[in-house]
């Protein structure tokens, strides 16, 4: 694959193997090490970004799964880290390590994309990322005040 | 200028900035107050401009004021709250701050993050820093306008004259105050709790902006340039060795640069029959990417020689431990006579308790990168190591032999951690680093995939704890016997320790807070036959859940309210006499950090008041609440649980609430959220935690099978409260984990009538009709 459209620019992926998970890709190659290795194998979320505005689990996305499609990470969401859900998180404080939260970000900016109003149902349902310093309580906090920005 | 202060508060004039500059290194730096931090920086500042009273603190011309954090930020705020102490003291502007982070260098005194130590350790030291600069500068401002340093005050970046409206910034007054000599510690003013600025005050970690943009650099980001990048094939049971392997297929693999061994601890010059922070040994795939080289390490083909803990199985090796546990053992403490009570007691209830081993799974798995340039010979000549470490000394107390460096000569920079709960202060990841880096002649980073973690931890020990109490006929203990069979910490440095210390009974067991005439506490030997570390809370956390809940099957043996019951077990307010028990205090002196009954009992009845505990009887079949407290880390923690568990034995926690007195808090934010953090890490311990082996191998090896809570399985509401004090400061972040699950088990018990005495909650059945 030559090239892959990262943030709205065309990357060159040339010579990288086809079966490459995108991660490795975006992380080694393209030098965007935003998107976090947690688990390799879809448990955690810590590597999720969008493809076409949809969540998805980069370390388990083959390079020859990407295609021409949009891929978005935490370096291309914003302009100037101030999309609804980042300031969210800055307001509540949520990040304790910070290493899981990319994913995190990541995931809720796409649930809140197509549901502006999720319920805590909701929000336990699409936000299964893993977080080990226990920030759980603060990320649901923080997607409700960024929903009700969203909406407003 | 020679220093004049006491040894352990000895400050330097040598520039920290210019030296690290000079050495070439790469400094995390952040300026704190404008939002846009350079994350990786060279030091610019030369020594001859800086005003540098102490090695935690200089100040530029420009009146910038730079502040080294010497601990490792893994999520506590430490990185931002030991600074926010020497900036309150020194009077300085936030805004005008930059936070410098410290290589591994032991004249900064105590660098290993863990221990729930870096307050405790640092507060007085840190406001010392502050407060000594704040007087020179004063000094400077007297010389200047040739009046009484008393008339001089510093106040918010600028250093004031009281008897006229005159006033100098911070910045114009370092050419003087540089000159001048640094004032003795006991000649300096501390502020008063009163005057405190920003201790005690919230404001966002200074690495907030970066995280939530991507901007934050952690060791697996960490790069240094030409690095290649390895995985590694370590020997599947602890003390295995490559017998042999073939490469061959690997190394026409893509982007495969070399297939190197890594020589394991039992291969090490002086090695004395334990692992300590030595690499396990193995065979190490190196490629221009990590996905390269971890599927290259995959292909390998290997013969291993497994060893002796081959035979390491833990279905039989927990009936052992069992067994152990009911025999007597080392006796620790020894109050009255209680074997003879017991012997001699109408009613004696006794219950064994048992926790599974645990693996750290820090979110970032053990990442380093190093550097090591050697000369003709092959001779180590420079070794700089970047890597997440929770201990940058240690890093150089085990990188230097393996380099046959001086550990001091081995430059360790650290990064930000994506969290460690003590994995991280052990750097076997980092000799591996070095050790392929010094093979390949180029930099070299390691990645360890989360199976590579969760299959080769230095784990948390696994337990079996013993108790008996003789009752009289209300139901009150008269005697209480306790022993502990585990496999000691120690075992990982020292062969000949085949059993828990004296350090680890302490940690919740020998020193029982319970008020009973007699007291035996005893600890039973257990052979380790994988590496044991200390894992966040250490053994608190098997050793709180069986004291806890045995009070709580007490209190209802007696048929009493598990809270009345509990504060009378505790008894009067008081200071248990540690030195008469025979008991440690994490080096503290009891004096200062007295084991308080009266803070103890004080914070279980408040989350018991929060919790509205009366209104537990009323609660339907299936929900319930439970109470445990404990002193851990010399702080104290109550916690009350309250479950709802269906008839097919799902469970719900809908709220928890928890109360913590840690003495003074310098961030307040920062102590609710390892509250909140500290409930839902030991949610996933309770409901899941276990690693198990077989023949030597553990059985599980990712998030599949090591199970975390997640949003969906956590305490819907966590309410924290942290008690007001103005008590020296005490632990936090493993203060709090240890009194949850019992205080959960306790509750399961009031929902369904189950005892749960074997963790984790997932092997058990608590359905019920």
């Amino acid at each position: 694959m030559p090239s892959i459209n990262v943030n709205g620019k065309a990357r060159d992926v040339s010579g990288v193997p086809d079966d490459t998970p995108l991660l490795w890709v975006l992380r080694d190659h393209l030098k965007l090490t935003g998107t976090k290795y947690g688990c390799g194998v879809s448990e955690c979320g810590a590597c999720t970004v969008h493809l076409n505005g949809e969540s998805v689990q980069s370390c388990v996305t083959p390079l020859s799964d990407v295609g021409d499609a949009d891929v978005t990470t935490i370096e291309g969401l914003s302009e100037n880290g101030d999309h609804p859900v980042q300031k969210a998180w800055k307001e509540h404080n949520v990040p304790q390590c910070g290493y899981c939260q990319v994913g995190q970000i990541m995931m809720a900016s796409a649930m809140l994309k197509d549901n502006n109003d999720p319920s805590d149902d909701d929000i336990d349902t699409e936000m299964w990322n893993i977080c080990r310093c226990g920030t759980y309580p603060r990320i649901r906090a923080a997607i409700k005040s960024a929903a009700k920005e969203m909406k407003s | 200028m020679s220093s004049t202060l006491p040894d352990n508060l000895e400050v330097s004039r040598r520039s920290f900035l210019s030296q690290l500059s000079a050495a070439g290194s790469l400094v995390l730096m952040a300026k704190v107050g404008s939002g846009q931090t350079t994350q990786v920086a060279d030091a610019t500042t030369t020594d001859a401009e800086l005003f540098n009273p102490d090695l935690f603190v200089a100040i530029a011309p420009d009146g910038t004021v730079s502040i080294v954090a010497h601990r490792s930020e893994m999520g506590t705020g430490i990185r931002t709250g030991l600074p926010r102490v020497v900036a309150d003291e020194l009077e300085a502007d936030w805004d005008r701050v930059n936070i410098v982070q410290a290589p591994g260098d032991k004249r900064l005194g105590d660098q290993n993050t863990d221990g729930s130590n870096s307050i405790r350790f640092f507060f007085k030291r840190m406001r010392v820093a502050g407060a000594t600069a704040r007087k020179m500068l004063e000094q400077a401002a007297a010389q200047q306008w040739n009046v009484p340093a008393a008339q001089c005050r510093a106040e918010s970046h600028r250093v004031h004259h009281t008897g006229s409206n005159r006033s100098l910034g911070f910045g114009d007054l370092v050419e003087i105050a540089r000159t001048l000599p640094v004032p003795e510690a006991e000649s300096l003013t501390l502020k008063k709790p009163g005057e405190w600025k920003y201790i005690g005050k919230d404001s966002p970690v200074i690495d907030l902006n970066d995280i939530v943009t991507g901007k934050a650099v952690y060791g697996i980001d960490a790069r240094m340039e030409n690095q290649a990048f390895a995985v590694v094939a370590r020997p599947p049971v602890v003390g295995g060795k490559v017998k042999s392997y073939d490469a061959t297929a690997v190394r026409r693999m893509p982007g495969v640069i070399d297939v190197l061994e890594i020589p394991g601890y039992m291969d090490v010059a002086g090695y004395k029959g334990a692992p300590d922070f030595n690499p396990l040994g193995g065979v190490a795939v190196l490629a221009d990417s990590t996905w390269n080289a971890w599927q290259g390490r995959d292909a390998l083909e290997i013969e291993w020689d497994l060893g002796d803990n081959v035979s390491y199985n833990s279905t039989e090796y927990a009936k052992s431990l069992v067994e152990s546990a009911s025999k007597p053992g080392n006796v620790v403490r020894k109050a009255g006579d209680a074997p003879a009570k017991l012997k001699k007691a109408d009613s004696v209830i006794t219950a064994d308790y048992f926790v599974p081993h645990l693996s750290h799974a820090p979110m970032e798995t053990p990442c380093a990168v190093a550097d090591v340039k050697t000369d003709g010979s092959g001779k180590v000549v420079s070794c700089h190591v970047l890597t997440a470490t929770q201990n940058p000394q240690a890093v150089q107390l085990s990188v230097g032999p393996a380099m046959g460096m001086e550990p001091t000569d081995v430059l360790v920079n650290v990064t930000l951690l994506g969290s460690g709960f003590g994995r991280k202060s052990k750097p076997d990841y980092c000799v591996e680093a070095a050790i392929l880096s010094k093979q390949l002649g180029r930099p070299v980073h390691v990645t360890w995939t989360r199976e590579d973690d969760i299959q080769h931890d230095f784990y948390h020990t696994v337990a079996a704890v013993h108790v008996e109490a003789a009752v009289d006929k209300d139901g009150s203990p008269t005697a209480w016997l306790q022993r502990a069979a585990y496999p000691s910490i120690g075992s990982t440095f020292n062969p000949k320790a085949v059993g828990p210390g004296n350090g680890e009974l302490e940690m919740g067991l020998s020193d029982l807070p319970y008020d009973v005439p007699n007291i035996q506490v005893e600890g039973c030997n257990a052979g380790a036959h994988v590496r044991i570390g200390w894992l966040r809370s250490v053994c608190h956390i098997q050793q709180n859940f069986a004291v806890s809940s045995f009070a709580d099957e007490l209190a209802h043996n007696a048929g009493r309210d598990p809270l009345e019951f509990l504060m009378e077990l505790l008894g009067e307010d008081r200071h248990m006499d540690l030195k008469a028990a025979g008991l440690g205090n994490r080096g503290a002196s009891p004096e200062e950090y007295p084991y308080d009954i009266g803070r103890l009992k004080n914070v279980a009845k408040r989350a018991a008041e929060l919790a509205d505990w009366k209104r537990g009887k009323a609660l339907p079949d299936g929900r319930g609440l439970g109470i445990a407290c404990c002193r851990a880390f010399l702080g104290y923690t109550g916690h009350v649980v309250e479950v709802d568990v269906d008839k097919d034995g799902n469970i719900h926690i809908p709220h928890v609430w928890a109360v913590l007195d840690c003495g003074t808090v310098v961030c307040p934010d920062r102590v609710r959220a390892q509250v909140e953090g500290a409930a839902i890490m030991a949610t996933s311990q309770a409901r899941y935690g276990q690693i198990t082996f077989t023949n030597g191998v553990a059985d599980q090896s990712n998030y599949d099978t090591y199970q975390m809570a997640t949003m969906s399985d956590s305490p819907r509401e966590i309410h924290v409260e942290v008690v007001k004090s103005d008590a020296v400061p005490a632990g936090v972040g493993e203060t709090t984990v240890p009194s949850f699950a019992p205080a959960l088990c306790n509750a399961i018990f009031a929902a369904t009538g189950k005892r749960v005495r074997e963790l984790p909650l997932s092997k058990h059945d608590l359905s019920w009709s």
